[in-house]
């Protein structure tokens, strides 16, 4: 194996690069960036910080010529050629290669309207995004979000600071359906009304006119200066689709993230696979952690390696001076059990039926539940069956049930 | 100038645990480790990030936001996303409290 390419270069392309390089591999790697700056990180886009946005860097992105990492920035792949194994890039040039990483991500789901687009609707997926959207988002500008998920949650924090009056509409009951538990919605949802966020549950949209202006059923019309569509993410699976590889929410990988094609792997956000924890149960994470880890596993899976990619799921939002984390998947969960951490702080760990953790939510101020998630987090690694009177006694060290 | 600092007593930190000590505008995290102490800068250098709330495991201080590792002895970071090394601070004991140096 002589030449790699990787498409794609956020977290998890740029960590497969320089795996290969970690490991020794000494042949070629071209690295396809499809976005004109230099690779980035996304968290910080939506993410409050106090000295507004910028561009930061991945880690790594500026050490890739001295990995003699060719990156093609700007430029798209467009197919994938599995007979001649060879990527068709945008300039019309074309890469050949051993071993294929396609780690390409997600996009944001759009919001259609009658099945159309709808005029001047910003999604928040980009830097290019981004730039956009805080242009717009200032003092007494009107904005409105439809997606009660963390993407729209993040920013009505930002939009907050600045003193934009900010409109979230969520058609599902609650906030954070879908990841998280409704105690914690709950907690969540309140900090943002007392910063004066208003909240719509349960909204159902009945019209949404050229300029943006949204109806609601209750007769309720909601002008704004911009509205942000934040409702989840869809994996990039167009090439892979035409390259004919197996699609199943995202390409489908084996557990060493090889595709139904064995010289083709993909990792990240952009890929399905069987998680061992959980079953074999084939999963999609979109998280910042587990693109860096699939890619550095994909990266040595293709060196060889033959170890399943088994790492807990887990992520992590902020919310004005409150820290939510979560580790494991919480959906087979019979039983929850809460620790109290004082402050308003507290975790819930999630058991199967049979006392396996399975998953442990946390909020808490700052990253005041962070040390007791960690430690859930290799509890549910260790598939442990931990007592449920000691996870809710506050007053035993957690990290105690790890030699348990 | 360097100066000894009194941040805690030695019973304020329990084994294999950190705390946080703040001094004159500057964060520190302190451990212990079966009866040795450690000092460090408090702030993770990925992103500046408290590192007292993050969980130690032997002689590994782990970022509670990112996962970036640093060996506390040494300060040496362990891998992505942390490249940069914590800076340490040497440590003393004088009857049961912890000082450490800094300046």
């Amino acid at each position: 194996m002589d030449r790699v390419v990787i498409i794609g270069a956020g977290e998890c392309g740029i960590r497969a690069a320089l795996t290969f390089r970690e490991e020794g591999f000494t042949g070629t790697i071209d690295l396809i960036h499809g976005e004109p700056h230099t690779p980035y990180e996304r968290p910080p886009l939506s993410k409050p910080c106090a000295d507004g946005l910028s561009l930061k860097p991945i880690m790594g992105a500026l050490d890739l010529g001295p990995n003699k990492i060719t990156l093609h920035q700007d430029l798209a792949a467009t197919a994938i050629d599995r007979t001649a194994q060879q990527v068709l890039i945008s300039n019309s040039e074309s890469l050949a290669y051993d071993r294929l990483l396609i780690a390409i991500g997600a996009k944001s789901r759009p919001f259609l309207w009658n099945d159309r687009h709808v005029p001047n609707l910003a999604y928040l997926r980009t830097y290019d995004d981004a730039v956009r959207i805080f242009e717009r988002v200032t003092k007494g500008s009107r904005l409105t979000i439809i997606g009660g998920g963390f993407i729209g949650l993040e920013l009505a924090v930002q939009a907050r600071s600045k003193e934009t009056h900010v409109t979230l509409i969520e058609a599902a009951p609650r906030l954070l359906g879908r990841a998280v538990p409704a105690e914690i919605a709950t907690v969540i949802e309140a900090r943002h009304r007392a910063e004066g966020v208003e909240v719509i549950c349960g909204a159902n949209i009945v019209d949404v006119d050229s300029k943006g202006s949204i109806t609601l059923q209750d007769g309720r019309t909601i002008a704004s200066d911009l509205v942000v569509a934040g409702i989840g993410s869809v994996p990039v699976t167009d090439i892979a689709a035409a390259a004919d590889l197996v699609i199943d929410n995202g390409i489908a990988v084996d557990g060493q993230l090889r595709t139904s094609d064995p010289l083709i792997f993909a990792a990240g956000d952009c890929c399905s696979f069987p998680h061992p924890l959980y079953d074999g149960k084939r999963i999609r994470i979109e998280s910042w952690r587990a693109a860096q880890e699939q890619g550095a596993h994909a990266a040595r899976a293709m060196l060889g390696a033959t170890d399943d990619y088994q790492s807990v799921p887990w992520f992590w939002s902020d919310q004005y001076e409150l820290g939510l984390q979560i580790a494991g998947l919480s959906g087979e969960a019979s039983q929850t059990v809460r620790r109290d951490l004082g402050d308003g702080c507290f975790i819930l760990f999630h058991l199967s039926d049979n006392g396996r953790l399975l998953a442990a939510s946390g909020i808490g101020l700052g990253n005041s539940v962070a040390r007791d998630i960690r430690v859930a987090e290799m509890l549910i690694a260790k598939r442990s069956l931990p007592d449920p009177a000691a996870l809710g006694d506050p007053a035993l060290k957690l990290k105690s049930l790890l030699t348990a | 100038m360097a100066e000894w600092i009194r941040a805690c007593a030695t019973d304020d930190i329990e084994d294999e645990d950190v705390i946080r000590f703040d001094h004159a505008g500057q964060t520190f995290a302190l451990y212990r480790k079966d009866d040795q102490f450690y000092a460090t800068a408090g702030l993770c250098t990925h992103e500046k990030v408290h590192l007292a709330d993050g969980l130690v495991m032997d002689y590994v201080i782990e970022c509670p936001k990112h996962n970036g590792r640093f060996d506390y002895r040494t300060g040496a970071a362990k891998g992505a996303p942390v490249c940069i090394n914590l800076k340490t601070y040497p440590v003393k004991i004088d009857g049961g409290d912890l000082y450490i140096e800094i300046g």
